[in-house]
């Protein structure tokens, strides 16, 4: 095969050995390749696999709630027939639980049983005294929400078998806490109040309404402000904006904000917002505010997305029987777009829910036990009552913090399938 | 032009079918994509040192068949090949053969040319190096500048070995995909449609070299044009809608084709 | 209130619309073809003219009146009170009164405090009116000039496009404002910084200790201002990430665009970006409740002791939340890689791997490498991660075991609570954040710039 004048090189002899010991260290390095791909991604699916596991081991305790059936007398001499509401519920307790105990009988005891009632108890049984007036005089039952120790004795959090210096429940209070088990008294049904309670100082009364109609308000001015916007913003750029370098300038600056720290947005409405305007601090107001500028370049980026992908044959069409160029966007292109904008649009609501840092600085984590009334009132949202309720210390918050974050991935799970059901429903391929 | 016209016709004038020993051997290839069948039983001798050239009309499946030689078509996950190909009586679908090995002996050359993004040395070197057939950087350097040599590139290259290759023009970097290919030492090397994306320059530079490169090597190459197989090549295969027509020398085949198709596709009725 | 006016300007501007197409109307029959736009653009003209000009007022009038009237009142104090008295003494003063005026009483309010409340809510309430009087007012001018201007050649369509235009454009520098808006204000509260802060010391100092008394009676440091151990803290964090999402990452795109079938891409892809749409705030409290304590029980095993908030938890769960970055980066630099450089060194007998690290991997790393800083711009100004599982302290160390902190977590904790901007405690904050900004804007600007190159090379 060489009788070329060049100096071809002696031929390869496939069939060596050195040959085979070769390939055979060739295939070798490709199934290593191969498999630091595989156990790459098996790390990162197990990664994500232990984050939501832990969530749900601490977090699932959190959706039941221990309840102890107790028995008030709303006594005429505690509570005024007239007026029930500012009685003296703090003795109907306390008589509540001498009459739980008849056995108890020294104060000290009597303070360690009613310390198994929730701290919150007399508020419970004065509302529901205040709601029925009739009861003033009766004896009624009524289930309250167990104090947190109790909460999570009951639920094997705190396990009874370590010796006594080594959990948070002395004996003597589990032997009261078995007493009411063995009459019955406890129960330990969904926990309603995680979704209707605001916040607390106390975890088994502590729930995420305030948080959640925090979250719903300042999302609500963040569509308002961003959607609106950002399709104009994305029509102009996309349509009718020249090409020159105020254009291209335009472009930059949004694929940049798109990239810039929340926080720094955070120190911006800070600054302006609350420092300037003078707006409320704490306000889902501001926070919308903040939350729209953050959300306004994806916006803008996805309904270009949008836009471009109408073939340009539906604007010739249009153009070709005289339709002015607004009105070929407004009748053809808009309405062909709108599913990939809203899909866009609730892609990006879900990430400013998730969004906490910029939130703390205009202060929405205040700790608050009412739900705001509008968008002035000072609020919580999800993600930073989530960060309110991990800097807690206790006990009891660590598993509300992992339920609030299931509830928060739960709402972003939902978005993120509305998203992909619009997509797949009203897509169109051209 | 008229020279390497005449010369191919010297060519096809001298050429005597029976010289050749076969090199590799197709019989009843079959190639699916999918459900698709895009070849259907093909039988096709490539004789060895020879140029067999494939026409026929876009989509008959020439490349196809092409791509089976070397078992390109393996990185297509949904392409199944039936049938037996052999390369020196070996059957190189057999689990057995090693489809390294198999594509360092068969090389290619695409349409387009697609030098890696590296130097015009290193892309040469490519080959040596994964294949271990240099220790030293002496018989690197001599592998380089011999396929560069035998590409007929080296003397215009041989200032800027380590310039990228992308920098060439059109035809230099698909004489640089024909040295890259080369510096293997492959028994046969495959080219498809290698002059489509060049000008006539350039072409009748490559069909110059494919011409000096069939004393050592054994050609089979895709064309579109009738003139380009007339000049390369001594065999000529004519494939329609995934069968093979006919096969004959070539000048038999542009000057008396016995089936209908390719006299209508050599005289341009379609294609 | 408000809400009232903006109902009704909404209303008005409806009105106007059906006044303006019954207008126009009433040109066609009389005057047919000649009228040149469809009576729906004049209705739509009118509505513009009516409603857009008194809600940008009232939307300006709103964001100032309260400024306004506090600094009116606060002049209106008479000078025995505001004489020689401090800006924080007077925001009290000012709250004050708010207080008093909303009928919030604590204690036995001063004679001028209730004077300045009584003049407040009467203020309040003078200017609620006047808004509400003069939006109606413009509105109604608009509406008389709108259909002054009527008329059947009148081009209603080309005016409501132009509104229409000017509408989209002011939305688009909207976009820009935000960037202005961010400079200016960092730059404007930083350089009050720098004023009581030397420079070079914010940037060469090594000690970080701001906790300055804002009181007299708070127990505090002294306050210095050396930013360096913040810096070298957020740097270590993030290298720490990187270290951790730039293998797992890149070799999963790898993995996924080279070696796996369709089928399994199609699976695994989105469970990543799963990866990518988990809040940060849900990361730092899993860096808390179970990366920290297991690094903590790991290195107790062998005998080392970790800080509870050291950079390795911090910074490791930082790369889980950048991994998906990188990986799907990485993918489409790889994916941007023509087949025929595939073919290409397959055709030479390449095996997979060596087609990926002698040919792909070479022929992606811009598109690579610009992913990769954008991730490290994501992680240095990532806030949730590290507020919640790294430190507070400012320690000048390497050592990943160690609790260090960073830019955000020193931003979060300087403006949680009391903020009041005059004194270097707060103002650091926007020093550091604007040392955020820039950093991270460089990032990305370098970032995206090398992958748009990258993008057109292979288009």
């Amino acid at each position: 095969m060489s009788e070329n004048t060049l100096t071809t090189p002696k031929p390869f002899d496939w069939s060596s050995p050195e040959a085979a010991a070769m390939r055979k260290r060739r295939y070798a390095a490709d199934r290593r390749l191969r498999l630091y791909g595989l156990a790459s991604i098996v790390t990162a699916i197990g990664l994500l696999g232990i984050l939501i596991t832990s969530l749900i081991i601490t977090g699932h305790t959190a959706f039941v709630q221990t309840h102890v059936a107790v028995e008030f007398t709303a006594d005429p001499e505690n509570v005024p027939a007239d007026d029930p509401a500012s009685g003296n519920f703090r003795a109907v307790v306390a008589t509540a639980v001498q009459k739980l105990f008849p056995e108890a009988d020294s104060p000290a005891e009597l303070r360690v049983a009613s310390g198994i009632l929730s701290n919150g108890t007399p508020n419970i049984v004065r509302d529901y005294v205040t709601a029925n007036p009739g009861l003033v005089g009766q004896t009624f039952t009524l289930k309250v929400p167990a104090s947190d120790p109790y909460d999570q004795l009951n639920k094997g959090v705190i396990d009874r078998d370590l010796p006594e210096d080594r959990r948070r429940v002395s004996d003597t209070e589990i032997a009261l806490f078995e007493t009411l088990e063995a009459r019955g008294l406890v129960t330990t049904p969904f926990n309603w109040g995680l979704f209707v309670n605001s916040d607390s100082r106390f975890p088994e009364l502590a729930g995420l309404a305030g948080a959640i109609a925090g979250s719903f308000y300042a999302l609500l001015v963040c569509f308002v402000i961003s959607f609106p916007l950002g399709i104009a913003a994305a029509i102009y750029l996309e349509e009718f904006a020249p090409r020159n370098r105020w254009t291209d300038l335009v472009e930059v600056n949004i694929n940049n904000l798109a990239a810039v720290p929340s926080i720094v947005f955070g120190l911006l409405g800070l600054a302006v917002f609350i420092q300037i305007f003078g707006l409320p601090r704490s306000a889902p107001l501001v926070g919308g505010l903040v939350l729209s500028l953050m959300t306004l370049p994806t916006m803008i980026i996805v309904t270009r997305a949008a836009l471009k992908s109408i073939p340009p044959s539906i604007r010739e069409a249009a153009l070709g029987i005289g339709a002015s160029k607004h009105e070929v966007i407004l009748h053809h292109v808009l309405p062909l777009a709108i599913p990939g904008i809203l899909t866009g649009t609730i892609i990006g609501l879900a990430q400013a829910l998730g969004e906490t840092a910029p939130l703390l600085l205009i202060g929405m984590n205040a700790f608050l036990t009412s739900p705001p009334g509008g968008i002035m009132d000072p609020a919580t949202a999800l993600p930073t009552q989530i960060f309110i309720w991990a800097d807690s210390p206790e006990r009891g918050f660590v598993s509300r913090t992992s339920a609030a974050i299931l509830v928060l991935l739960g709402f972003l799970i939902f978005m993120n399938a509305f998203a992909i059901f619009l997509r797949q429903r009203f897509e169109r391929r051209w | 032009m008229n020279m390497l016209t005449d010369a191919a016709i010297e060519n096809a004038l001298d050429k005597t079918p029976a010289r050749e020993a076969v090199k590799m051997r197709g019989s009843d290839v079959r190639v699916f994509y999918g459900e698709k069948q895009a070849l259907f039983d093909v039988n096709l001798d490539i004789g060895e040192n020879q140029v067999t050239a494939l026409i026929g009309p876009s989509g008959c499946g020439k490349s196809t068949f092409l791509r089976c030689l070397n078992r390109m078509n393996d990185t297509i996950d949904i392409c199944r090949v039936t049938g037996d190909i052999t390369l020196d009586g070996e059957d190189i679908y057999n689990p057995r053969i090693d489809v390294v090995e198999l594509r360092a002996r068969v090389g290619m050359v695409f349409q387009k040319p697609n030098p890696f993004p590296k130097s015009i040395y290193e892309n040469v070197a490519y080959g040596p190096r994964i294949h271990g057939l240099a220790s030293a950087k002496n018989d690197m350097d001599a592998i380089v500048e011999t396929s560069l040599q035998k590409a007929g590139l080296f003397n215009e290259v041989k200032d800027r070995l380590h310039e990228p290759g992308t920098g060439l023009s059109g035809g230099q970097q698909q004489r640089l995909c024909i040295a890259r290919a080369i510096a293997v030492s492959p028994e046969v090397i495959l080219m498809d449609e290698p002059c489509s994306a060049l000008d006539p320059i350039a072409t009748a530079k490559v069909e110059e070299l494919i011409d000096e490169l069939r004393e050592n090597y054994t050609i089979v190459i895709v064309t579109h044009s009738m003139q380009q197989a007339a000049r390369v090549s001594q065999r000529t295969a004519m494939f329609h809608l995934g069968n093979l027509v006919e096969v004959g020398p070539t000048d038999k085949m542009f000057t008396n084709p016995e089936d209908k198709r390719t006299q209508d596709y050599i005289t341009g009725r379609f294609g | 209130m408000t809400g009232y006016l903006f109902l009704a300007i909404l209303a008005l501007s409806l009105v106007a619309f059906y006044v303006g197409r019954s207008t126009a109307s009433r040109f066609v029959a009389s005057h047919g073809a000649e009228v040149h736009s469809r009576p729906l653009y004049h209705g739509a003209f009118a509505a513009v003219w009516v409603g857009v000009p008194a809600l940008i007022l009232v939307v300006l009038w709103l964001l100032s009146q309260d400024g306004l009237i506090d600094r009116l009142i606060l002049a209106s104090l008479p000078a025995s009170v505001t004489e020689g008295v401090s800006a924080s003494r007077l925001s009290l003063y000012l709250s004050e009164i708010k207080n008093v005026a909303s009928g919030r009483i604590f204690s036995e309010p001063s004679p001028e405090i209730l004077a300045a409340a009584e003049r407040y809510q009467r203020w309040q309430a003078i200017a609620g009116w006047a808004m509400v009087v003069v939006a109606l007012a413009v509105s109604a001018i608009a509406l008389y000039l709108a259909r002054i201007r009527m008329a059947p050649k009148f081009r209603a369509r080309q005016s409501f496009e132009r509104a229409l235009d000017i509408a989209m454009i002011t939305s688009a520098v909207v976009a820009i404002l935000v960037t202005i808006g961010i400079i200016v204000s960092l730059t404007y509260e930083a350089l009050q910084f720098f004023r009581l802060v030397p420079p070079q010391e914010f940037f060469f100092g090594l000690n970080w200790e701001p906790q300055i008394a804002i009181r007299e009676d708070q127990v505090a440091g002294t306050g210095a201002f050396g930013a360096v151990p913040v810096f070298t803290g957020t740097l270590l964090i993030a290298a720490i990430a990187l270290v951790v999402a730039v293998p797992i990452g890149l070799l999963s795109a790898l993995y996924l665009v080279e070696f796996a079938s369709e089928r399994f891409r199609g699976i695994v892809k989105p469970i990543l970006e799963i990866l990518a749409g988990v809040p940060t705030v849900v990361y730092g409290f899993f860096a808390v409740l179970t990366v920290a304590p297991a690094i903590r029980e790991a290195g107790s095993l062998v005998g080392l002791s970790i800080s509870p908030n050291s950079a390795l938890a911090a910074g490791g769960v930082m790369g889980i939340m950048i991994l998906p970055f990188i990986s799907s980066l990485s993918d489409d630099a790889l994916r941007a890689v023509p087949q025929s450089m595939r073919d290409g060194s397959f055709a030479m007998g390449a095996t997979r791997a060596e087609t990926i690290t002698r040919v792909l991997l070479p022929a992606a790393l811009p598109g690579i490498v610009g992913g990769v800083l954008l991730a490290a711009s994501r992680a240095i100004g990532e806030t949730m991660i590290v507020v919640m599982a790294a430190g507070l302290t400012a320690t000048l160390t390497a050592n990943p075991l160690d609790g260090v902190t960073t830019v955000t977590v020193q931003i979060v904790t300087l403006l949680i609570g009391d903020t009041s901007f005059d004194n270097p405690k707060t103002l650091s904050a926007f020093a550091l954040g604007l040392v955020l900004f820039v950093s991270t804007l460089c990032l990305n600007v370098l970032a995206l710039r090398i992958v748009r190159r990258y993008r057109e090379k292979y288009e």
